[in-house]
């Protein structure tokens, strides 16, 4: 059924905190190894060998240059996975059903016996979080790791995504917004946790830490370091021919 | 957008085919016989064949019967439902005029009603995509529908309606490509939104995820052509409206004219169409600084 539910009892997801994400891409690699080799269809690359390779993967990181009126630019590395939405655009345009929001905990799925392959939700879906297999020729999405999460085979430690769980900088947290006192929550309110594209009315359940502005210990406070008068430039006039140059073009 | 002949090919043809059994289910010709069976096959085999066509792109076509489930949200269930409904009303409504002689003429209406709401619906898998802003408007339903009934016109030979929705069809083409250019500007959504850095600074797209291309270049981020745009929209208009209407409008008429005009005017609905999709910017290019 594509019509989305109401509500849901839980509304699992994720917050990604960009001012500790350091951009390594281990988050993208673990995903792709979880969901290549367990649930669903594995996430094919072509000519990966080749001059032109493309692959499928359910977790890319973008870098950004945020350029400031006054000072240095920041770098912000962005991972960027399934929002989860509440008003996921992408459920309810599926002619099919087989893209679904579950009721029990909100994850957004794909049921790929039932996917036709017309990638209308990858048209409808802002953020680019849905990606049709070259090979399989459905859609893949991240599933918040599914098989994991819920999985009793597995060490508690390790019931969390495999993103959370790889991240070495600790700038991925898993939990159930719909819960104030979790994790999740707690850390969304602390830090003033965002949404990506609210216009676009998708009422994202994944939320961004803003990145803190960068410190200002070198502006204003003159030179910081002690031995900096001695890193002058020993020679400041130019000689030879090229300082006659320079000379002679400045008069010009 | 990365524009697919099958889809455009699609929604030309169907648009034409379901145009001509409009007119035909409202009694337009009033043909019965041998030359109502001419127009049926015509009818059917641009609308049947463009949505053939359109299982091309589908990467799974063998489970596209699954796709009549979902009409309650999905305008693309719809459509099918809509489609299906209307091919075989027509089918019994245009038996009753090759073998008996007799129009049914509710059953005609119904038809009728049937081919323009699969046009409407058709439009409105493009129109309802927020992410998608040159689309996202009221515009959108109306270009399909002015295009599908002036070639439905234009093939049941209705001269002077023709001439009007063919006119139409011109108006409302201009007017979208005006809308169209400053959509996206005009949504609200921009990097500064995409990633929410935008209080911290002005936000450039630094370094893409991979090296290389991704099913999401591919499909939204299509550049290819855009340069001649404005060329294009010029030989676009020239044949889908100009020429038509000079043929139907200055030259006695004949039947040669008649085809010419069609032609000319399918050559320039193929050429609005692949421009509809071409130059269609989708808002997750925004990620990668493309558009």
């Amino acid at each position: 059924m594509t019509t989305l539910p109401t509500s849901t009892t839980k509304k699992l997801g994720l917050v990604i905190d960009l001012d500790t994400c350091v951009g390594c891409h281990a988050c993208v690699i673990s995903c792709k190894g979880w969901n290549t080799e367990n649930y669903g269809a594995p996430l094919a690359d072509t000519d990966a060998y080749g001059s032109d390779p493309s692959g499928t993967f359910l977790n890319r990181v973008h870098s950004f240059e945020v350029q400031p009126e006054q000072g240095t630019a920041q770098l912000v590395h962005f991972p960027k996975s399934c929002l989860h939405c509440e008003d996921a655009p992408c459920v309810t345009v599926c002619p099919t059903g087989a893209s679904y929001k579950r009721v029990e905990d909100g994850i957004v799925l794909v049921n790929e016996s039932d996917c036709i392959g017309c990638g209308l939700c990858a048209w409808a879906c802002p953020y680019g979080a849905r990606e049709m297999d070259a090979v399989e020729k459905v859609m893949k999405k991240c599933t918040l790791c599914v098989d994991r999460i819920y999985n009793e085979n597995l060490p508690e430690e390790d019931r969390e995504p495999a993103c959370v769980r790889t991240c070495p900088a600790g700038a991925r947290h898993f939990g159930d917004f719909s819960d104030p006192e979790s994790n999740v929550s707690k850390l969304t309110a602390e830090r003033g946790g965002i949404d990506l594209m609210p216009e676009q009315g998708t009422k994202p359940v994944n939320k961004y830490l803003p990145p803190r502005p960068k410190d200002t210990l070198s502006e204003g406070a003159g030179d910081i370091d002690i031995l900096a008068p001695y890193l002058e430039p020993v020679a400041q006039e130019t000689k030879g021919f090229l300082g006659w140059l320079d000379k002679t073009l400045e008069n010009l | 957008m990365h524009p697919a002949p099958s889809v455009i090919f699609f929604t030309v043809f169907s648009g034409v085919g379901f145009g001509l059994l409009i007119f035909l289910g409202l009694g337009l010709p009033a043909v019965t016989g041998l030359n109502a069976f001419a127009f049926f096959v015509i009818a059917y085999l641009c609308a049947v064949g463009g949505l053939v066509s359109s299982t091309f792109h589908l990467g799974h076509p063998e489970r596209a019967l699954k796709a009549f489930k979902q009409w309650r949200s999905s305008w693309l269930s719809r459509e099918g439902v809509c489609a299906v409904i209307a091919l075989m009303v027509m089918a019994l409504y245009g038996a009753g005029l090759v073998f008996f002689e007799t129009r049914w003429v509710a059953l005609g209406l119904i038809g009728a009603l049937f081919s323009l709401l699969t046009v409407f619906t058709t439009s409105m898998i493009y129109a309802q995509l927020k992410t998608i802003p040159r689309w996202n408007s009221p515009l959108t339903p109306l270009m399909f529908l002015s295009f599908s009934l002036a070639g439905g016109a234009l093939l049941a030979g209705q001269i002077t309606t023709a001439t009007v929705l063919v006119l139409l069809a011109a108006i409302v083409q201009v007017v979208l490509w005006m809308i169209g250019d400053g959509a996206l500007a005009n949504s609200g959504t921009n990097l500064a939104t995409a990633t929410g850095l935008g209080t911290n600074g002005n936000v450039r797209a630094f370094e893409p995820p991979h090296t290389g291309t991704n099913y999401l270049l591919k499909e939204f981020a299509f550049v290819v052509g855009r340069k001649h745009s404005m060329k294009l929209r010029l030989i676009a208009i020239a044949l889908f409206a100009v020429i038509p209407l000079l043929l139907l409008l200055l030259a006695p008429f004949s039947h040669w004219l008649a085809v010419l005009a069609l032609i000319s005017h399918l050559g320039g609905a193929f050429a609005s169409r692949w421009l509809f999709f071409a130059e269609a910017e989708h808002v997750v290019g925004l990620y990668y600084g493309k558009r």
